[in-house]
């Protein structure tokens, strides 16, 4: 199962670094949120993915999957969304303020 | 602290009352307060003649005593013999530069600031104990001459002198400390007196001949030797006080100090020997040879100065020689050590007054240029009479001090033929040769600089000003110089008891130690010797050159421009600008992509290699979780929203497929046994494609027709590069496990130690909370940004 989810998550990882090198300012946002959808599920992942019952105690089970990784990406989640929010907002504002969403056209001024 | 301490930064200190004085005290011209610190301090010094005759004196405080680096003063012949000429020559620069310098034109409040930066950094030079100190202090003298190079800095060639200056003598001083520090890492020790006990031990490091040579680039690149010297004659455009302290007497003496000082450790090789004496004797002929066709007064002085230090440099090289004959009776080559301490002094005091009559003819003319100049015999005789004097000495004539050292240097030379060391015999009779030729040129441009000035025909019409005598204060410093080469000249056992030999006992000490001393050779100037002849010769041929100087002139036309040094430097500086500019444009281009291949191509190659590196690729497929038919079917979907994502034309397309990964993700979780993360991953992704669709509204359509086939192919690449790489990695981390999870901990004490029954929520609230507060932060600051990004627009309120 890791072999798999393993190629799966280097698909991602290849696709939003495909989006990220795009020039379309809305792409590469896309290709962030990509990267981190392959990043999280990766974290899932490298823990192993053996069965166990979910990690409640209430469950009274013998196994239970492992809570760890489970807490690390739930931070991540939430901090991957707030820099996306952040990230979309900007790429709003640089839009109206310049005009256009072509990075190649938004280089800097020597 | 002792005394000797407070004496040596006593400059220094009185440089930060300096801007006071001159500020309150205006009545009074700055330059007073200035001389009477420098006669303060040349008395102080004097006091400790009696007690260097047996071996110096040594103070110690301490600075940073767990590296070894404590500001230890010692005061033995050679370092007493340089703290003399600091304070002696300071003192009439200082008196000279009173007169010289307007009070109400200037800024003295600088000028002497700096110029005691300078005094308090050559004596802290010249009596350092400790590598590490001497060089803190050697730089300062090179950041002080900086300084006082331009210090008319609304000039532009003093801009340029100054730099100039700068980039020569820091590069030779970094290269200096390189050298120390292998010295350190040889001996381990920073202490010069130390280093130099235990020279025997390191002769055969490896380490050697690099700190040679590290070293010697410091002392060369200070003493102006060829090819550095370049330097030298652009800082002319400082002002001439200046000139004659730090750019005759002083400064350029740091480096034939240094090779000096560190003679006892290195000159028992072979190398050194070579290099000192060969660039010295080299610097000697090129220096003279130029100063001949140079047509300012402080040019030729600048020439004449590379050419006499390449004098005592050889000298010095030559001196090294007395350590291979362990003897002191008839050691022909320790008389070439004594030759260059007594060439040292005479050179300070007749080149100090020539700088002088320099500014002098320059003040009350308004030029410095020979080919205006003329007939001032009349007008200026006393200047004219120093001029005489020292330029005489200059030249090597009878009775001034400069025939003296000079006959010295002619025998030293002469006794070159019979060293028999480092193959020294095939090339030995260039010493001489080079020597004689040097000084035939010295002999030239010594006359140049007094006839053109002095005699001649009187052109007024040519001269800025009306000249005539200067007043009597300027001339106070030269004369006191002038008579000093008469009595030095005339007397020089005066000289050579008290100072010279202790500092040639210095600067040879293995000799000394075997019990044996070095008794004065000053006295047998009489007899008919063969460097008398040479002299004569020297007079002769050195007249003639003189007389038929126009026509042979031409000859200096004849050297290509192109090969010049100062073409050489100024084209290696433009060519450096330009090429770092193109260099860096080459990759900075400005655009985010090219970073970005810059990033993941690093990134790909790095640990690539180091998985080739190590050898470090695994794959196992044991203790693996089993394949489900939901996860493959999961999976399928994903990657097929994600292919669509790259080949959609819309954006709205895009944004669903980005939507549809998300919550596919979920449905992962869900398989996987994550409710927490289904919950938080299905809100949060309904929220991003709903913030997605709002900018969405906002942004131009995806506009891809413009890219070409080769931006989509390297972009491809590279992404495949990526996602290739982080499968391997994940390979291989997989089956390269080496612990069991810490989890076990957390499922038996959640209940246990936190009283709660989800384990994630306890991980999160409870076990790591601190995860958690700095994750609300990071919402808080994203939502505080948004909210500054909308409301905020400095721009547009300024536009109204």
């Amino acid at each position: 199962m890791e072999i798999f989810m393993s190629v799966l998550i280097g698909l991602l990882f290849a696709s939003a670094v495909y989006l990220m090198l795009s020039k379309s300012l809305l792409r590469i946002i896309i290709g962030t949120g990509l990267l981190s959808h392959g990043a999280h599920l990766m974290l899932l992942t490298m823990a192993g993915l053996k069965k166990g019952t979910v990690p409640l105690l209430g469950e009274q089970a013998k196994a239970y999957t492992d809570p760890i990784p489970q807490a690390l990406i739930l931070t991540a989640i939430v901090i991957s969304f707030g820099v996306t929010a952040f990230f979309l907002v900007l790429a709003y504002r640089a839009y109206q303020e310049l005009g256009t969403d072509n990075i190649d056209e938004m280089r800097g001024t020597e | 602290m002792s005394l000797l301490h407070f004496a040596i930064i006593a400059p220094l200190l009185f440089a930060c009352f300096i801007p006071f004085l001159f500020k309150r005290l205006n009545l009074i011209h700055t330059g007073w307060f200035v001389l009477g610190l420098s006669i303060i301090l040349f008395i102080y010094f004097l006091r400790f003649l009696p007690d260097i005759q047996h071996g110096g004196i040594q103070e110690t405080v301490n600075w940073i005593p767990s590296l070894g680096i404590n500001f230890t003063a010692y005061v033995d012949g050679l370092g007493l013999l340089f703290a003399l000429l600091i304070t002696g020559i300071g003192s009439l620069v200082s008196l000279y530069s009173i007169y010289y310098l307007s009070k109400e034109k200037e800024d003295l409040g600088s000028f002497y600031v700096y110029l005691l930066m300078f005094m308090g950094a050559m004596l802290g030079v010249v009596l350092s104990d400790n590598l590490i100190v001497l060089y803190t202090f050697w730089e300062l003298t090179s950041f002080s001459s900086f300084l006082l190079i331009g210090y008319w800095y609304h000039k532009k060639r003093s801009r340029y002198g100054a730099q100039k200056s700068m980039l020569i003598t820091v590069f030779g001083g970094l290269a200096m400390l390189g050298g120390f520090l292998l010295l350190y890492l040889m001996t381990g020790s920073f202490s010069i007196r130390e280093i130099i006990s235990i020279a025997d031990g390191i002769y055969g490091d490896p380490l050697f001949i690099p700190a040679l040579i590290l070293v010697l680039f410091g002392a060369f690149t200070k003493s102006a030797q060829f090819p550095f010297h370049i330097w030298l004659p652009d800082a002319m455009e400082a002002p001439t006080p200046v000139s004659a302290y730090l750019h005759s007497a002083t400064m350029v003496k740091a480096g034939i100090y240094l090779v000096a000082r560190l003679s006892p450790v290195f000159a028992e090789h072979g190398l050194w020997l070579w290099l000192v004496a060969g660039f010295g004797i080299f610097t000697l002929a090129w220096g003279s040879f130029n100063a001949v066709k140079q047509t300012d007064l402080k040019a030729i002085l600048a020439f004449s100065t590379v050419s006499q230090l390449g004098l005592i440099m050889s000298l010095l090289g030559i001196g090294a020689a007395a350590l291979h004959y362990d003897y002191l009776d008839d050691n022909l080559y320790m008389a070439a050590t004594f030759a260059a301490v007594f060439h040292l002094i005479n050179h300070a005091t007749f080149k100090g007054s020539l700088f002088m009559v320099a500014g002098i003819v320059d003040h009350e003319t308004g030029t410095r240029d020979i080919r205006r100049l003329g007939g001032l015999m009349q007008i200026m005789p006393v200047t004219f009479t120093i001029a005489l004097i020292g330029t005489f000495s200059m030249a090597g004539l009878p009775p001034f001090n400069g025939f003296l050292s000079k006959e010295m240097f002619l025998a030293a030379m002469v006794n070159v033929l019979s060293l028999d060391i480092f193959n020294m015999e095939t090339w030995s009779a260039l010493f001489p040769v080079l020597a004689w030729v040097g000084s035939v040129f010295t002999f030239v441009y010594s006359m140049m600089l007094l006839f053109k000035t002095f005699t001649g025909t009187y052109q007024p019409e040519k001269l800025e000003k009306n000249p005539h005598e200067a007043p009597v204060g300027m001339l106070v410093s030269p004369i006191i110089l002038g008579a000093l080469v008469i009595v030095f000249g005339l007397f020089p056992n005066i000289l050579s008891t008290s100072i010279i030999e202790p500092a040639a006992n210095a600067i040879s000490p293995a000799l000394i130690d075997a019990g044996q001393s070095f008794s004065t050779h000053i006295s047998f100037w009489h007899g008919l010797t063969p460097e008398l002849y040479m002299t004569i010769g020297i007079v002769i041929v050195g007249a003639f050159l003189y007389v038929t100087l126009p026509k042979w002139e031409r000859i200096y036309g004849l050297f290509p421009k192109k090969l010049a040094l100062n073409h050489l430097y100024d084209q290696s500086l433009i060519r450096a600008e330009s090429g770092s500019l193109s260099v860096t444009n080459s990759y900075m281009n400005g655009s985010i992509r090219t970073y970005m291949i810059y990033i993941f191509v690093s990134m790909v190659g790095i640990l690539s290699f180091s998985i080739i590196q190590k050898n470090a690729f695994a794959f196992t497929t044991d203790g693996l979780a089993p394949m489900g038919l939901y996860e493959v079917v999961l999976g399928v979907i994903i990657a097929g929203a994600s292919i669509t994502i790259l080949v959609a034309k819309s954006r709205l397309t895009s944004i669903i497929a980005l939507g549809a990964i998300g919550y596919t993700v979920a449905l992962f979780f869900v398989l996987f046994r994550a409710p927490d993360l289904v919950l938080t991953q299905l809100v949060i992704e309904t929220i991003s494609v709903a913030l997605f669709l709002l900018a969405f509204y906002h942004l131009p359509k995806i506009n891809r027709k413009e890219e070409r086939m080769g931006f989509k192919l390297t972009n491809a690449l590279v992404a495949a590069g990526v996602g290739v790489i982080v499968t391997v990695i994940a390979f291989s981390a997989l089956s390269n496990r080496k612990f069991e999870s810490i989890a076990q901990y957390y499922i038996e004490n959640t209940a246990e130690k936190a009283g709660g029954l989800n384990m994630v929520n306890v991980i999160l609230v409870d076990f790591r909370g601190f995860d958690t507060m700095f994750e609300i932060a990071v919402l808080g600051i994203a939502a505080l940004g948004i909210y500054g990004m909308i409301k905020l627009r400095l721009s547009r309120r300024e536009d109204t």
